[in-house]
């Protein structure tokens, strides 16, 4: 019965988005709406060969639902390399602009690709491997399979659809501006319906959990969840011109809307790229080291202490602008308090593997998760630090800025996603261990120098920036002009592209390795496990 | 007194000091007296059940 009903809706939205199509206003929501009717004229057919067919036997409540985090998995690797290819290329872009081909004008040159890069790599990478990492915890550590049968594959496939409609209309002109909320109106609300699917199906799982308790992990993924379906929906309240066209106006006006913009812009930040890989640190650094974390009590203190502080730390985003002084000093005040949270938690991941340090000479994998902490804590200081107001008068819109960003980005979230592929990959399809440790190894210093090379550049070229930019002569004048700051930052801007080169290196030897991992490496004996688990 | 006001007034007064309590509650509740064994046994979920589900609460141990 319920598959008549989802005849009946598929069938609608394919009439509809032919319709759009033919109406369509703009080329980004034509293509779209293509997309759409492609899709779902695809999954009506789909449906339509499954109806009525023999039910397969109800899925056995004995075994973890493991299909979707493998999809999870490749999703992550694949969106990785796009994301730190594209970015490697506007890197180029910003050293050499003839990489602005004048055939692709509109499309392809930097103002087009920037948000395709930093929405790649944010929620097509770090999204994908949150949803992947958090399926795979909350069933491990509630000891349930995973709840609502079916809906954790709309979640997989409809985030990716968002991720596919997002980064199209990006190219292709479709956005409403916002830093890392610039999709349009109906991508966002396709988004709010797939993310209200995720907390159906994580708090499901969690409230079925067999466990008395509820690990520090999902506390974790749980706030990540909720707060950035709150951050998304207020950030993206507006009201689309037509019904048949993708731009739309914000419903906030001036300093009303840079507020919700950076209160979401630093939540994402907050939420998204911190609390979310939280939640992966406390399972997987745990698991890697085999011993449990350091303090569960500290892992308490450090989970209500962040989501308490960092809600706040929004307005050091608009010093110096038409937002009330009060509002600054208290983004600021916030933001330095969130040294102890932050630090906190790298202590207690850092100290989990007291005892077994041993393990960082013979494991690559732990090293890129401890490389993981170390950032997050060196990013976690920088970042306080620049929120100081006049520390922000010359970090503020320099390159200084990008390479705190990176810091944090390739190195903690980026490493620690890797630690938790190598770790996933060889459970996930039953291999006794990764297919080459030496490899793994390749990709740590490949990364790390990538991300040294990064960061230094970006923060000299970015305090010189800042210098030249306030320097003024004997009589008050300014000295240098803006162009003069573009020529003298030409060497900085190789190096860091070189780092990126480095880092996506590391990343293609990653697929590689967990490729030939599946390909290649001894399964783990079956009849060997089963008889263990018997003898329990 | 119009809406701002009152709710700027409300927010850094009461709001704030019942946030504060509860984080304070919050710090007092995980280091209180014999929260020892659960936190034990707590950190020691990502150790079970790594390849199937628990059969039942009571099937945990």
């Amino acid at each position: 019965m319920l598959n008549y009903i989802k005849l009946i809706a598929l069938g609608l939205i394919t009439l509809f988005a032919m319709i759009a199509a033919s109406y369509a206003r703009d080329l980004a929501y034509q293509v779209h709406a293509l997309i759409i009717m492609a899709v779902s004229a695809g999954l009506f057919l789909w449906t339509l060969r499954n109806t009525d067919e023999p039910v397969p036997a109800a899925v056995l409540e004995t075994s973890y639902m493991d299909g979707v985090v493998r999809y999870g998995v490749v999703a992550t690797a694949f969106w990785g390399v796009v994301g730190f290819l594209v970015g490697t290329f506007i890197a180029f872009q910003l050293a050499f602009p003839g990489l602005n081909f004048e055939w692709a004008q509109g499309y392809m040159n930097f103002g087009r690709l920037r948000p395709l890069h930093t929405s790649a790599v944010i929620f097509a990478f770090g999204g994908n491997a949150l949803i992947a990492t958090s399926f795979y915890v909350v069933q491990r550590t509630s000891a349930a399979r995973l709840w609502g049968g079916n809906l954790g594959w709309f979640v997989f496939w409809g985030y990716n659809l968002f991720i596919v409609l997002a980064a199209t209309g990006y190219l292709l002109g479709a956005t409403q501006s916002k830093e890392y909320a610039e999709p349009e109106w109906y991508i966002d609300l396709w988004l709010t319906i797939v993310w209200v699917a995720y907390l159906a199906v994580f708090l499901g799982t969690i409230i079925k959990r067999k466990e008395p308790h509820i690990y520090v992990a999902n506390w974790f993924f749980l706030s990540f969840i909720v707060t950035v379906a709150m951050l998304h929906i207020f950030n993206n309240l507006s009201i689309p011109v037509s019904i048949f066209g993708s731009k739309s106006v914000q419903v906030f006006a001036g300093v009303q809307d840079a507020m919700v913009q950076w209160w979401y812009g630093h939540n994402a930040v907050g939420f998204f790229l911190t609390a979310g890989f939280l939640g992966m640190m406390y399972y997987f650094v745990p698991k890697q080291a085999e011993r449990p974390v350091f303090s569960y009590k500290l892992s308490i203190i450090h989970f209500w202490a962040l989501i308490f502080l960092y809600i706040w730390a929004g307005p050091h985003h608009l010093h110096y602008t038409a937002l009330p002084d009060w509002a600054s000093t208290l983004g600021m005040v916030f933001s330095i308090v969130l040294w102890m949270p932050s630090w906190g938690g790298m202590i207690n991941g850092l100290m989990t593997l007291s005892g077994a340090w041993d393990k960082l000479r013979t494991d690559p994998v732990i090293r890129m998760m401890v490389i993981s902490l170390g950032f997050y804590g060196m990013s976690t200081f920088e970042g306080p630090m620049m929120s100081i107001r006049a520390v922000n008068s010359l970090s503020h819109y320099t390159d200084w800025t990008i390479g705190h960003v990176h810091s944090g980005a390739l190195g903690w979230n980026g490493m620690i996603t890797f630690g938790a592929l190598y770790f996933l990959v060889p459970k996930l399809w039953n291999r006794q261990r990764l297919y080459s440790l030496s490899m793994v190894s390749w990709h740590f210093w490949l990364a790390t120098i990538g991300i040294i090379l990064y960061a230094a550049s970006m923060w000299v070229t970015g305090i010189m920036e800042g210098l030249m930019w306030r320097e003024v002569d004997a009589n008050g004048f300014l000295v240098n002009s803006f162009a003069d700051t573009v020529s003298a930052k030409f060497p900085m801007y190789v190096v860091r592209a070189l780092g990126g080169v480095m880092y996506l290196t590391g990343a293609l030897i990653m697929c590689y390795n967990l490729w030939m991992t599946v390909k290649r490496s001894p399964a783990k004996d079956a009849v060997a496990s089963s008889a263990a688990v018997a003898a329990e | 007194m119009e809406t701002y006001s009152f709710l700027r007034e409300f927010a850094d007064s009461w709001m704030l000091l019942l946030l504060f309590l509860f984080f304070v509650g919050v710090i007092l509740w995980a280091i209180r007296p014999g929260s020892n064994k659960t936190h034990r046994d707590t950190a020691n979920i990502p150790f079970r059940n790594e390849d199937k589900p628990a059969a039942s609460k009571e099937a945990r141990k």
